[in-house]
């Protein structure tokens, strides 16, 4: 595959299929939109093959500079990879639960989504610093326009607030980036990672490139808009915001953040931890008292998001890793449960919890897969999300054993929020009619389900498919933030065996003394 | 004395006025009848003028003994003001027709205020300043009154003429203060008579100088004409105005604050960076109570003045460049943003002005809702579309000459007006339809809309081109 441009193939095929669906009919469109994600899964499944695994640290690269003062440089590592795959796994599932769910003005939807994922491809794979920039911002365009159009009721405010949001987030990144590229003289990322800039500096450009990224992620108190988006968004727009657009920001810190600025990330670990312990704790709790069901998902996922912070902020391997896990579990979790909600929501039309119950007597495929998509959100051993849950908490324990104390609560509270809401959806009585009327999943629905039901227990069973191509990055970060990384307060160090037979006899002296 | 390279030095002037000249015959001989034929051959007069522009620029820069400059600056500003008004012209006809006779006197006006904007971003000498902003600013009353049966036409005119004279008076006593005090109107002398200090009296020169071309680019804080003369004006009329003339006046500006008053950039940097500021924060918080589209489009040109002039601020030859590439970016936008707008017409032809009816476009007419889109996108700075690509060159200019406190709140300011463009994109997409348009625009419109929208969206490709072409520009200022 040497010099194939198979990255930017991976964009021409979706953005080909957008300006088709713009001039196809409403079914058409479907198919049209169906076929490029299908494609484009093809090309990530390729790409995944021919990466090379503890090869170089970036692959596949493509360098054209067409564009004056920035050029179409792409090229991706293992992490990049990793999200890549997600995305492009993650896309016709979306475009299948948006078949029949979008009835009205099909091609521009479909256009919409295809486009997205162009620019959500476009972010990961950018190796120049402004072509990145382009690709982060341009996807607010086509999620206003899904939140916009083809959301609920409260859609228009849900749309300004998402869009405006994140946009004053991201332009103090961009003078930040300016700074930065007149400091060192180049816009390509590769480099920029290895740059050092004067600490005092850092300090400023961290600031800038935190508001982005701690909006986009998004972290406690900056967290608002992302309840309102997901509760507008269609089913699939709520999908696509949890399982990639979230996933930016933590992107953002391991690509920007952490290896550019390392010794402003230590200086500002406890800032990052402190407000990953308050959303672990407080959004837990606000998602155990909601009623709507997107509401207390979206909340959910701001509480995993924390888990991400705290373990990207852990500065050490096991920590970064986890992070790396749980974005890409709770991608396919958090995606699969707003699918599971959507299933319901198509055939009763309400988000309110109250409104259904027993759904486990008429619908007991559905309420199988969507108890194991509640396991592993609540981070179930065997499920994706505790492989990267547990590797995020032992890394933050080597950091600061307060901090791990804390975080561990949310997977407790987890616990308690997503079985409560299970129990009230899927057991007890059926006291609606209408609710106990429900037709079980369709066909359709199972193929949708099924894919992420077979990943995330895939990547609970086996990890290491995953964290392998990763491991290399994360390794060579970690000895990038060595020397900022703040001392850990948990001093771990291996204990002294102490000799059998001595051992032995306290306890049974102990034995004998209780007799 | 008039010598033959300063009249090859002058050729699109000289190009223009003949033409001009010619056609008002032409006009006044043919009457209502030759309207479209003036209207063609107007367009063919401004593009001989266009390519009369590199013979120019062989014999420049001099000529007049420095009265007038060709050089690459304002070959670069020639350039965008040509294409302007020949669009400006292009997108009459249909309008005028519908409220009433078309009217051949409409291209030659065009045609004249050009011929004074040309003279405004080659003049070398505060005469030749004053006289072509003269020349610019009186066809421009004529046209903002153009439909004199219209009373809210006629008060435009009328307001542009009292606020642009008194404008003018400012320009001229400061012209006068730096004449008295540096003993020179022309622009080298002045910078040299500065060069050893600026006085008091320079000063005073300066301030009323900048002011009264502040006016002239309806920058905050002499912006109060652009809204009503925006709204009154026919609007052919009023996306000319938000054009060419504002690449001129924005390049004089820039050609008198680098050429002339140079050794005084320390003062003017300050005045520069309060009017920009001041613009981008009032073109934005204004318009988002605007229900007229028009008037919106002129607190939307306010706050894009603002931003324009970001890269004056910077006061080096990238941030004079930036400037350019944004007056040329933003040219291209009006021009668009102006082709959907006179296509907002009733099932009878008339005009429609309010936001609101805009409602539901997107189902009525995907490809005007989408390009209107596209340039309410451009516009706000959003990329992947080219406006976000002028936002970015004046603010990097600010950033790299250590304005970085500037360019952040500009930027953080960026956002508020992020918001009226978006209201106009919400309403076309968002909301039900409750006024249908006329089915089909006119095909000259159509083909001006589409022009721009793939400039806005394919922009980057252009950006070696641009980024030399303003590079050059700049390069000869300094």
């Amino acid at each position: 595959m040497d010099g194939f441009p198979i990255l930017s193939l991976m964009m021409a095929v979706p953005m080909a299929g957008a300006i088709a669906c713009l001039f196809a009919g409403a079914n058409g469109a479907r198919w049209i939109a169906l076929i490029a994600t299908l494609v484009d899964l093809v090309l990530g499944i390729a790409l995944w093959v021919n990466f090379d695994q503890g090869g170089l640290q970036w692959q596949f690269q493509e360098y054209y500079p067409i564009f004056g003062r920035f050029a179409w440089a792409l090229g991706i590592d293992g992490i990049a990879l990793m999200l890549i795959a997600l995305t492009v796994f993650l896309m016709p599932i979306c475009i299948g639960a948006s078949w029949e769910a979008i009835q009205k003005r099909v091609p521009e939807y479909m256009a919409a989504f295809l486009l997205m994922e162009v620019l959500m491809i476009g972010v990961f794979a950018a190796q120049d610093l402004y072509l990145f920039y382009i690709m982060f911002e341009a996807g607010l365009i086509p999620m206003y326009l899904v939140i916009g159009i083809w959301g609920g009721a409260d859609r228009i405010y849900a749309s300004y607030k998402f869009f405006l949001y994140t946009l004053l987030g991201s332009v103090l990144m961009l003078i930040a980036m300016m700074w930065m590229v007149h400091e060192a003289g180049t816009t390509e990322i590769p480099v920029l990672m290895t740059y050092n800039f004067d600490p005092h500096v850092q300090t400023w450009l961290w600031l800038a490139f935190f508001a982005s990224f701690a909006v986009k992620m998004p972290m406690w108190p900056v967290h608002t808009w992302l309840p309102d988006a997901h509760v507008q968004a269609p089913t699939a727009g709520s999908v696509i915001l949890a399982g990639v657009l979230l996933k930016m920001g933590g992107y953002g810190f391991i690509r920007f953040s952490l290896p550019m600025f390392p010794e402003a990330s230590a200086q500002f670990a406890w800032l990052v931890w402190g407000l990953s312990m308050v959303a672990v704790v407080y959004t837990s709790l606000v998602a155990l008292v909601q009623s709507d069901m997107k509401k207390l998902i979206a909340y959910s996922s701001v509480a995993h998001m924390a888990i991400v912070t705290v373990g990207l902020f852990a500065f050490n391997q096991a920590g970064i890793e986890g992070s790396m896990m749980v974005m890409l579990g709770h991608g396919l979790v958090s995606g699969a449960l707003f699918l599971c909600v959507g299933v319901i929501y198509d055939r009763l039309h309400t988000r309110e919890i109250s409104r259904y119950g027993g759904l486990s007597i008429n619908m007991p495929k559905y309420a199988v897969l969507f108890l194991l998509f509640t396991m592993a959100s609540v981070g179930l051993p065997g499920t994706s999300n505790f492989v990267g849950e547990f590797l995020s908490l032992m890394g933050i324990y080597q950091a600061s054993s307060w901090v791990a104390l804390v975080a561990t609560t949310g997977i407790i509270l987890g616990a308690a929020y997503m079985l409560y809401l299970y129990r009230r959806i899927c057991y007890g009585d059926q006291v609606n009619a209408d609710a106990a009327a429900m037709p079980d999943l369709s066909v359709r629905e199972i193929a949708l389900l099924a894919p992420l039901a077979v990943a995330t227990l895939w990547m609970g069973v086996y990890p290491e498919s995953f964290l392998a191509p990763m491991r290399a990055d994360i390794h060579a970060l970690e000895a990038r933030l060595a020397p900022a990384a703040p001392a850990g307060d948990s001093k771990i160090k291996m204990g002294a065996p102490k000799p059998a037979g001595e051992g032995h006899h306290e306890e049974a002296a102990a034995h004998g003394e209780a007799h | 004395m008039i010598d033959s390279a300063s009249l090859l030095a002058v050729l699109p002037e000289l190009t223009l006025t003949a033409g001009g000249l010619i056609l008002m015959l032409v006009a006044a001989f043919g009457g209502d009848n030759s309207a479209r034929l003036v209207n063609w051959l107007a367009v063919l007069v401004l593009i001989g003028a266009g390519l009369a522009l590199p013979c120019s620029l062989a014999h420049g820069p001099d000529a007049f003994d420095g009265l007038m400059r060709a050089d690459a600056f304002s070959a670069f500003a020639k350039g965008l003001i040509y294409v302007a008004a020949a669009a400006a012209i292009l997108l009459a006809p249909r309008f005028f027709s519908v409220g009433g006779r078309p009217r051949p006197e409409y291209p030659v006006l065009i045609l004249f205020a050009a011929i004074g904007m040309g003279m405004m971003v080659s003049a070398g000498d505060l005469l030749t300043l004053y006289v072509g902003l003269e020349m610019n600013s009186l066809a421009s009353y004529v046209l903002a009154s153009f439909m004199r049966q219209d009373e809210r036409s006629s008060e435009a005119g009328l307001k542009y003429f009292v606020l642009g004279s008194l404008a003018s008076g400012i320009l001229l006593y400061g012209s006068a203060l730096l004449y008295g005090f540096t003993g020179t109107t022309a622009f080298d002398g002045i910078a040299v008579a500065m060069g050893d200090g600026v006085s008091k009296g320079e000063l005073f020169g300066l301030v009323f100088l900048l002011s009264g071309l502040a006016f002239k680019i309806s920058a905050v804080p002499f912006h109060m004409w652009t809204p009503d003369v925006y709204e009154g004006a026919p609007t052919p009329v009023t996306a000319f105005f938000g054009s060419a003339p504002k690449v001129a006046a924005i390049g004089l500006t820039v050609r008198v604050a680098i050429e002339a008053l140079g050794p005084a950039g320390l003062d003017w940097q300050q005045i520069v960076i309060f009017v920009a500021l001041a613009s981008i924060l009032f073109g934005a918080v204004a318009a988002i109570g605007q229900t007229n589209i028009k008037r919106l489009m002129a607190y939307s040109s306010i706050n894009n003045v603002g931003f324009a002039l970001v890269g004056l601020a910077a006061g080096t030859p990238a941030g004079a460049a930036a400037t350019m590439s944004y007056m040329a970016i933003y040219v291209v936008m009006t021009i668009g943003g102006f082709a959907c707008i006179l296509q907002m017409r009733d099932a009878d032809g008339k005009p429609i002005e309010a936001i609101a009816s805009l409602a539901g476009l997107s189902q009525s007419r995907k490809g005007l809702a989408a390009a209107l889109a596209i340039f309410m996108f451009s516009m706000a700075g959003i990329p992947p579309l080219f406006g976000f690509w002028a936002k970015f060159l004046v603010f990097d200019a600010a950033v790299a000459s250590g304005l970085t406190a500037l360019a952040a709140f500009g930027i953080a300011m960026s956002v508020i007006g992020a918001f009226y463009y978006l209201k106009i994109i919400k309403t076309m997409y968002f909301d039900e339809p409750t006024i249908s348009f006329e089915a089909k625009g006119g095909a000259v419109e159509n083909v001006i809309l589409t022009a721009c929208a793939v400039v806005i969206l394919l922009g980057y490709l252009l950006n070696p081109v641009l980024d030399q072409a303003s590079a050059a520009a700049a390069a000869s200022l300094f």
